[in-house]
């Protein structure tokens, strides 16, 4: 059975891997315990306490507060349940004008606002740039993942979630 | 009709079909396959057998493409062969252009339903050619030979081969026409026929082929190339059956796609996480003051929204409920096409590896509507280049289903998308000196399959080297495409600036060229690809999407005089802002923002630009690592000005030493002034809200948006209802559009 060692898949998760280090990775069979040992490399990483369920993004995770799985960011804030689409809180810029959009493309090189504008979601509190949408003026926001949590424990992983056990 | 059927124990192919099809609802499994009896009795054997045919096809595919075969596929390898069961399901590949293993498949089904075997016959040693997309093919330039294979007095299954031609006899030369805007324009149709007999293609079918295209030799040649791999094939299964024994190759192909379909639900559950997955996508057709034809003449934007649901049982639903309509354009994209890009996506982002066959398809459940550009079901639309709805479409499916492996901890494997190979510059020619004077050449360069790749979690995106519809992707050598485009030789190939999509990593970056025509006359040029929109879903956890394609060239120049006296002449267009058209040549130069173009007449010394395409980014750029960043800027993929604003990064260039250095203490600050400027400009979801409303409901929205929503809402309730209900519109909510 393939197992990286944790150090590895920190060195991966940071970036620092080499392409040859990395292509072993990518071509090779996958390990089983992946998911275990990158939760627990997260869950050191976080400076909170609540147990991660799921990671979802690169900042944010699905976690269990008192009693309600919420979104939460790895600076700390909350997004509510994970059932609503987080980005409903983000704090939203919209590029709907050409200027807007040639400070991130050059001329002729980014969308017409009139077909296409670029949303950029960030996160209220540390501002990151948490997910961009480039969608037609007036396009719903996109739910893009509502994971099955439980379904993923009891009958892919054969145990409960940690917050039902 | 035929008492007996051709099928096993006599049974007609079309009962073979019907009960494969009975078997699979019945019991959920190929052929009611309920144990991998021979793998599991002698897995040994099994597998040898399984290699032993998989040899035999990459084998025949290697060969086929040296005993005859135009550039286009002798170059690249744009050709692949499958193995199919009586009932046209594929049971091994060759290496290639996968993206045609399923397509071949349904026009296999198709000529089984309409009851080949009856009239005009299936025989050993038959030859059957296809190329209609309605019946199973992505697109007209894409040409199938198909054969069955008897043992005995029984069909036991069927070879298929597929190449690309350089031109199909359409509307104008080329092979993704986007002047077609109906059947009529596409070129010549081969609607599943058979062309020859005891392995000969007859000689009427190759003089009327031969008249039909405008590059006769190399449909002549490739067709040669189709049929040799076809009849190794033959030789192989025949052979194998010797070896192994007729029972044992009929269960054999039936445990091996139950194996397939098996590994699909295995490596889902192996990778992903259960849920519901959504992407949406766009394609830009401005065809308003493009087209020629009055019934094109309309802007559209096409909706592309994708839905995944992967199932508890690993199974993955896949729909494309809410895709807006079909129109008067190429773009058109029949179900046998939308399958296949299913296909050979899910080849390469989940079942990649040996056993690869259409287990795969049968474990998908699809839902490509009726009437939507995504399944028209009217014949007479064009379906010349449906590559320009399907290839922005599955960008939708890979970010889905990457969002499932980042959160399974397969970062790895994420990929948000990749870009479009589109800005094939296209047309032709008639050469008026050297040795092919008289002959036509058509422009149809395949350097489009060195697009972009998205970003990984982990690692930049691939530059220049990725085709969706090719795993095996090459640029080739211009060399090689000048051997059948001679008439428009290269003057440069060079990085682009900013084409790569931002992010903590980035998408792949890419190249622009610039071609002059030359020794020709009745030269004509078109393109296409997104222009007015970002292609495909876009970035991905904070990445943005790459840059989008335009079109540049110039008519009238004075590059003769240039090249008398030696003088510089422009190399590409690396800030279109300050051009090096304008800079270096005299002339009429054209730039649009918009990359697709009807055909223009152009006349020797004329130039011509093209762009290919980066891919998306991931994550925010303002974590990209300083040394990063340093080498986009010391390889040409940034330039500073983006990389200050983007990245926020302070660079300095040292012209004496030519290196570049990052100031680490202004870089901090700029990242902080970046965060700071995002709280300034951004606001809350419930501004958000209002802002975005006002653009419905004051009709501010361009003809070709309203359009777009107009027919999703009309053409999917569940999609209709769901936007009307986010913005809080009434049922009865109409968008007015001419």
């Amino acid at each position: 059975m393939v197992q990286h060692d944790k150090k590895t898949l920190v060195r991966m998760l940071e970036g620092d891997l080499s392409w040859d280090e990395l292509k072993l990775i990518i071509s090779g069979r996958k390990d089983p315990n992946r998911f275990d040992v990158i939760l627990e490399i997260l869950q050191e990483k976080v400076p909170w306490k609540e147990k991660i369920l799921l990671p979802l993004h690169e900042h944010l995770y699905v976690v269990n507060k008192n009693g309600k799985r919420i979104v939460k960011c790895d600076c700390g804030h909350e997004f509510g349940d994970y059932h609503q689409n987080w980005k409903t809180k983000c704090r939203i810029r919209v590029r709907d004008t050409q200027e807007d959009i040639n400070e991130l493309y050059p001329h002729c090189m980014g969308s017409d606002p009139e077909w296409m504008e670029l949303r950029e979601y960030y996160c209220p509190e540390c501002f990151t740039l948490l997910d961009t949408e480039s969608v037609p003026p007036g396009y719903p926001v996109i739910f893009n993942f509502l994971p099955d949590i439980d379904a993923f424990y009891e009958k892919w992983l054969g145990r409960k979630a940690p917050d039902r056990e | 009709m035929n008492q007996k059927g051709i099928g096993w124990n006599g049974k007609t192919l079309k009962q073979m079909l019907e009960e494969s099809e009975r078997l699979i609802i019945e019991t959920n499994r190929y052929y009611g396959i309920d144990k991998l009896s021979l793998k599991e009795q002698d897995p040994f054997r099994y597998e040898r057998a399984y290699a032993s045919l998989r040899g035999a096809l990459v084998s025949a595919r290697e060969t086929a493409l040296h005993v005859a075969a135009s550039p286009i596929v002798k170059e690249i390898g744009e050709l692949c062969f499958a193995l199919y069961t009586p009932e046209g399901d594929s049971i091994v590949v060759s290496t290639g252009i996968l993206v045609h293993v399923h397509t071949m498949s349904e026009a296999i089904k198709f000529m089984i339903r309409e009851e080949y075997e009856d009239d005009p016959g299936i025989n050993p040693g038959d030859i059957f050619l296809n190329n209609d997309p309605e019946c199973g093919n992505v697109h007209t330039t894409d040409v199938q030979t198909i054969i069955p294979i008897f043992w005995k007095d029984e069909l036991i299954g069927w070879a298929g081969g597929v190449t690309h031609q350089i031109d199909t006899g359409g509307i104008t030369a080329g092979h993704d026409l986007i002047a077609a805007v109906q059947r009529f324009d596409d070129g010549v149709y081969y609607t599943c026929r058979k062309i020859g007999s005891n392995d000969k293609i007859w000689k009427d079918h190759m003089i009327s082929a031969r008249r039909s295209v405008r590059t006769p030799m190399y449909w002549e040649l490739d067709e040669k190339c189709r049929l040799a791999g076809n009849l190794m094939i033959r030789d192989a299964v025949l052979k194998f059956i010797e070896i192994e024994g007729i029972d044992y190759y009929r269960r054999f192909i039936r445990e091996a796609i139950e194996e397939g379909r098996r590994i699909l639900l295995k490596r889902v559950k192996e990778r992903l996480i259960p849920g519901r997955y959504r992407a949406a996508s766009f394609i830009d057709g401005p065809f308003k003051n493009e087209a020629w034809q009055p019934i094109a003449k309309m802007d559209k934007l096409n909706n592309q929204p994708i839905e995944v649901i992967v199932k508890e049982d690993g199974g993955l639903s896949i729909s494309f409920d809410g895709a807006s309509g079909p129109g008067q354009n190429a773009f058109n994209c029949g179900k046998g096409a939308m399958e296949g890009g299913q296909w050979v996506l899910l080849t390469q982002v989940l079942i990649y590896g040996d056993k690869v066959n259409d287990g795969a398809y049968f474990a998908v459940e699809k839902n490509y509507p009726l009437k939507t550009w995504a399944n028209p079901g009217d014949p007479y639309l064009s379906y010349q280049a449906p590559w320009g709805n399907l290839i922005p479409a599955y960008t939708g499916m890979m970010k889905c289903i990457s969002y499932g492996l980042f959160s399974r901890g397969y970062r790895e494997e994420v990929v948000p998308g990749y870009g479009f190979t589109g800005d094939a510059i296209q047309g032709g020619g008639i050469y008026i000196s050297g040795p092919l004077k008289g002959q036509r050449w058509a422009l149809s360069t395949f350097e489009i399959s060195g697009q972009g790749l998205g970003a990984s979690a982990v690692r930049d995106g691939l530059d220049w080297g990725y085709a969706m519809w090719n795993p095996e992707a090459d640029l080739g050598d211009v060399e090689t495409w000048e051997l059948f485009q001679g008439g428009i030789p290269y003057l440069s190939r060079r990085v682009k600036p900013n084409t790569a999509g931002h992010g903590k990593y980035r998408g792949g970056a890419n190249y622009e060229g610039v071609a002059m025509v030359a020794f020709s006359e009745k030269v004509e040029f078109f393109g296409g690809r997104e222009g007015l929109v970002f292609h495909g879903c876009g970035g991905m956890h904070g990445g943005y999407p790459h840059g989008t394609g335009y079109r540049l060239y110039a008519k009238n120049t004075n590059m003769e005089e240039i090249i008398k006296n030696q003088k510089e002449y422009p190399l590409g267009d690396p800030d279109p802002k300050n051009g090096e058209f304008e800079k270096l040549i005299k002339g009429d130069i054209v730039r649009k923002c918009q990359n697709l173009i009807f055909p223009i007449n152009l006349k020797n010394y004329d130039l011509i630009h093209y762009s290919l395409s980066g891919g998306p980014g991931y994550g925010d750029p303002l974590e990209r690592k300083l040394e990063n960043v340093k080498k986009d800027l010391e390889d040409g993929i940034y330039t500073q000005d983006f990389v200050y604003k983007i990245y926020g990064v302070v660079a300095n260039f040292n012209e004496k030493t030519e290196e570049w250095t990052i100031d680490v203490e202004a870089t901090k600050k700029r990242r902080e002034e970046i965060r700071k400027e995002r709280e300034e400009k951004s606001m809350t979801f419930e501004e958000f809200w209002e802002h975005e409303r006002k653009k419905i409901v004051e009709d501010k929205l361009h003809e070709a948006v309203k359009r777009m929503y107009s027919e999703s809402i009309q053409l999917s309730k569940k999609w209709g209802k769901e936007f009307l209900e986010f913005w809080k519109l009434p049922e009865d909510y109409k968008m007015e559009v001419e």
